[in-house]
């Protein structure tokens, strides 16, 4: 479970050794206990009569209760141990595996040997999707954890891969041997594979057209077929998304996330660690294009969802990794709200839950002096991905760690975009004030003279005028102005109320409800 | 029948939209790239696909390329592609690089050789990112002055000049009702009989006017110097949305 974004991975306390096991007094991987057989047992049972519902309820629950019980710092049993009890299935091994190294590497720290075999079980898993013989049904929730741990895995390689310092001979022969393992190559085109062999882009496009079904099916197949080949590939979407923003190419990243329809409801909207991770990272997208509206809209409608139903998630297994994200976005709307002032975009609770965090660091952030940057430091290094470096290490220069260059990069180009911003904040302060003034009068007040006042002027437009994705500008300014000549004429933006989207979701919504309703029978 | 110059684009566009996490595809792009200076023309996603190429394979960057992908983001303005380029291009591979051209340069001369390599190459990157700083603030005498000093770099990109002379037009746009013609020659570094020229063009096919009395520039009216002109976006709902609850309401 993807359950810590910690900068820096745990070290290992323990020797590689004790882990593999054996020699361990406290684990030994060949022993199982009567509640795990009991597990499999019934696992297996439950995804060949495909029954969603009790598979969901095994890895969410069961799981969770019995790694809490028996395997709070030590991993399940080994594979090669439980497979008698499910007839050696080839699918279903795999599919454990995943599930133990998803668990070793939220309780544990994942030795290199064990971070190249579950890159292994990764490919064997989704070739054997990908041939399209697969035909269970999983619940998204597998589903989603699937994709979210397959990029998580491949960004915790990536900067212990870029921690050279520290690494013994051994492993640094084993990182030679095994370059091909969470390759980046290896990763995007598993996922692009997935995106492809799923049709799902296809599926989208005729879904509008009602001749298919899947968003109404929640992406479960009715008609005895799978639904996973399908799914998966609608979640590498999100996937490709993640993984470009963590090689810093947002553009590139939307693209991808482009035919899931983010104003509309989606299968990204029934499991909720998807639901966050899709609006998270468009958010931050967008922030970095400087497209501060967009970012700010989308942030403030999931903080006010998550508002209302995060008591709902509370026993679930991702409700620290839901908090987490929660405070992260809040961090990021401070910072796009100070880039770019809005008044009508963010919604009461969200608003008053805003001020509480951040209201005294917005009110600093949006002074145009040096000691704002350490807020903007400070918030976007708590809030943004962890980035990392894609190419191999070279084995020869004497060894560096070079796991935060990434990060720094991006956070010099976030600062350097802040920096030119930097005057902004005086002009709006002026232009709040006046309903039309002269150049030389405002030069004169900001202790500038008329020619730089001008480039001022010039800079304020263009930061606040932003090019969208299909090429057309469009103003972010909550306060606007325009030139005749000398004088400054200043113009405030009333942003219109969509009430459309509201009423289209409310009516979809009583829809449903009629329907359910329609169904009851009553004894 | 398609000219083979765009044959060959359509195959490069189809294999960035199909197969770009491919590290064969890298000499095509590179290729690609010159062709778009060349054919004065522009693709955003093929020169992302290579950028990202080199990010996994930095020994291949080439930095003559990337700088050149970096003017064209430039004449992109006012689109952020110039930041977006930049966000792909790790520190570390310009100190990768100067340890390779040590390697490179040896033999007696190899001092001024190693030289020569360094300064070219911070020299390149840091003057776009000078130039870029100047446009993106709106300074475009600074930006105008600093580019005659690097003439090598600009003149190697065909529409450098007019694609800078349109930003400049825009951002004006955005801004001004009416904008004095110092302010105008300023941006556009042209004067005299030269921007006499530029302003009829300009008259001719974008609907500039000259005023009279004072020879300033009336610019278009749209929506972002005439206020009243600002349509009210906010209630426009798509007929795509609509169509989905036909079956509700019918």
């Amino acid at each position: 479970m993807t359950t810590t974004y910690d900068f820096e991975d745990t070290p290992s306390n323990y020797d590689d050794v004790q882990r593999q096991g054996g020699q361990d007094a406290v684990y030994d991987p060949n022993f199982v206990p009567d509640s795990v057989k009991s597990f499999v047992v019934h696992m297996y049972r439950h995804i060949r009569e495909k029954n969603v519902y009790e598979i969901h309820q095994m890895c969410e629950t069961s799981f969770q209760t019995l790694s809490e019980r028996l395997f709070k710092d030590t991993p399940w049993p080994s594979v090669e141990a439980i497979a008698p009890y499910v007839d050696n299935d080839h699918v279903f091994c795999l599919l454990y595996r995943e599930m133990w190294f998803r668990h070793l590497y939220a309780r544990l720290s994942p030795t290199l040997k064990q971070r190249i075999d579950s890159y292994d079980n990764y490919c064997s898993l989704f070739q054997v999707v990908l041939h399209g013989v697969v035909n269970m049904q999983l619940p998204n929730q597998w589903l989603w954890d699937m994709v979210d741990e397959f990029v998580y895995q491949f960004q915790s390689f990536c900067q212990y891969r870029a921690k050279m310092k520290n690494k013994t001979e051994q492993e640094i022969a084993l990182l030679k041997q095994n370059d091909k393992a969470w390759n980046v190559y290896g990763v995007l085109n598993f996922l692009q594979a997935l995106v492809e062999k799923s049709t799902i882009i296809q599926i989208l496009e005729q879904e509008k057209e009602g001749l298919e079904q899947f968003t109404a099916t929640d992406g479960y197949d009715y008609s005895g077929g799978s639904n996973v080949l399908k799914v998966l590939g609608y979640f590498s979407m999100v996937g490709l998304l993640r993984v470009h923003c963590l090689l810093g190419d947002y553009h590139t990243g939307l693209k991808w996330l482009q035919p899931i329809d983010i104003t509309q409801q989606g299968v990204y909207i029934s499991v909720i660690g998807c639901h966050i991770a899709t609006i998270y990272h468009y958010g931050f997208a967008n922030l970095m294009l400087r497209r501060y509206v967009d970012a700010v809209s989308e942030f403030n409608k999931i903080l006010l969802y998550i508002y209302k139903t995060k008591q709902y998630h509370q026993k679930s297994p991702q409700y620290e990794q839901l908090l987490k994200k929660n405070e992260q976005m809040y961090a990021l709307l401070a910072v796009c709200l100070s880039l770019c002032p809005q008044t009508k975009l963010v919604d009461e609770s969200v608003n008053s839950q805003l001020r509480e965090k951040y209201g005294e660091k917005m009110m600093r952030m949006q002074r145009c002096d040096d000691e704002e940057f350490g807020i903007y430091d400070e918030l976007f290094s708590y809030a943004c991905p962890k980035f990392i470096t894609p190419s191999a290490p070279s084995f020869e220069e004497p060894l560096v760690n070079y796991n935060q260059d990434a990060y720094r990069l991006q956070l010099k180009m976030f600062l350097y975009e802040v920096k030119q911003q930097q005057l902004l904040s005086g002009v709006r302060t002026f232009l709040k004030v006046y309903s039309s003034i002269s150049l030389a009068k405002l030069a004169n007040y900001m202790e500038v003279d008329e020619p730089t006042l001008r480039t001022i002027l010039l800079t304020y437009k263009h930061k606040t005028h932003s090019v969208g994705s299909d090429g057309k500008v469009i103003s972010n300014a909550d306060i606007d102005f325009y030139i005749n000549n000398d004088m400054i004429y200043v113009v405030e933006s009333k942003p219109a109320k969509r009430y459309g989207d509201f009423f289209l979701r409310q009516i979809a919504k009583l829809e449903g409800v009629m329907n359910d309703m329609d169904r009851i029978k009553l004894e | 029948m398609e000219s083979p110059k765009e044959q060959s684009s359509y195959t490069v566009e189809q294999l960035v939209a199909v197969n770009p996490f491919n590290p064969e595809i890298l000499p095509d792009l590179e290729n690609y790239v010159n062709e778009q200076v060349t054919s004065q023309t522009y693709s955003l996603d093929a020169n992302l696909c290579l950028l990202r190429l080199y990010q996994f394979e930095p020994e291949r960057m080439n930095t003559h390329i990337v700088a050149r992908i970096l003017v064209k983001a430039l004449m992109a303005m006012p689109a952020p592609d110039f930041s977006l380029c930049l966000f792909l291009i790790p520190e570390r591979v310009v100190t990768h690089l100067l340890s390779l051209s040590l390697i490179r340069c040896t033999g007696e001369d190899s001092w001024s050789c190693f030289e020569l390599c360094l300064q070219q190459m911070e020299e390149q990157f840091k003057t776009l990112i000078v130039l870029s700083h100047y446009l993106e603030t709106g300074r475009f005498q600074q930006f105008w002055d600093e580019a005659a000093k690097n003439p090598h770099i600009l003149e190697a990109v065909p529409g450098f000049e007019q694609a800078i002379q349109a930003y400049a037009s825009h951002l004006l746009s955005l801004s001004y009702q009416k904008v004095p013609r110092s302010v105008l020659a300023e941006a556009v570094n042209m004067d005299g009989a030269s921007l006499d020229k530029f302003i009829e063009h300009q008259v001719a096919n974008s609907g500039w006017i000259v005023a009279k009395e004072d020879g300033s520039i009336v610019l278009p009216q749209n929506e972002f110097n005439h206020p009243e002109l600002k349509k009210n976006t906010g209630e426009n709902v798509s007929l795509e949305h609509i169509a989905r609850i036909f079956p509700i309401l019918g």
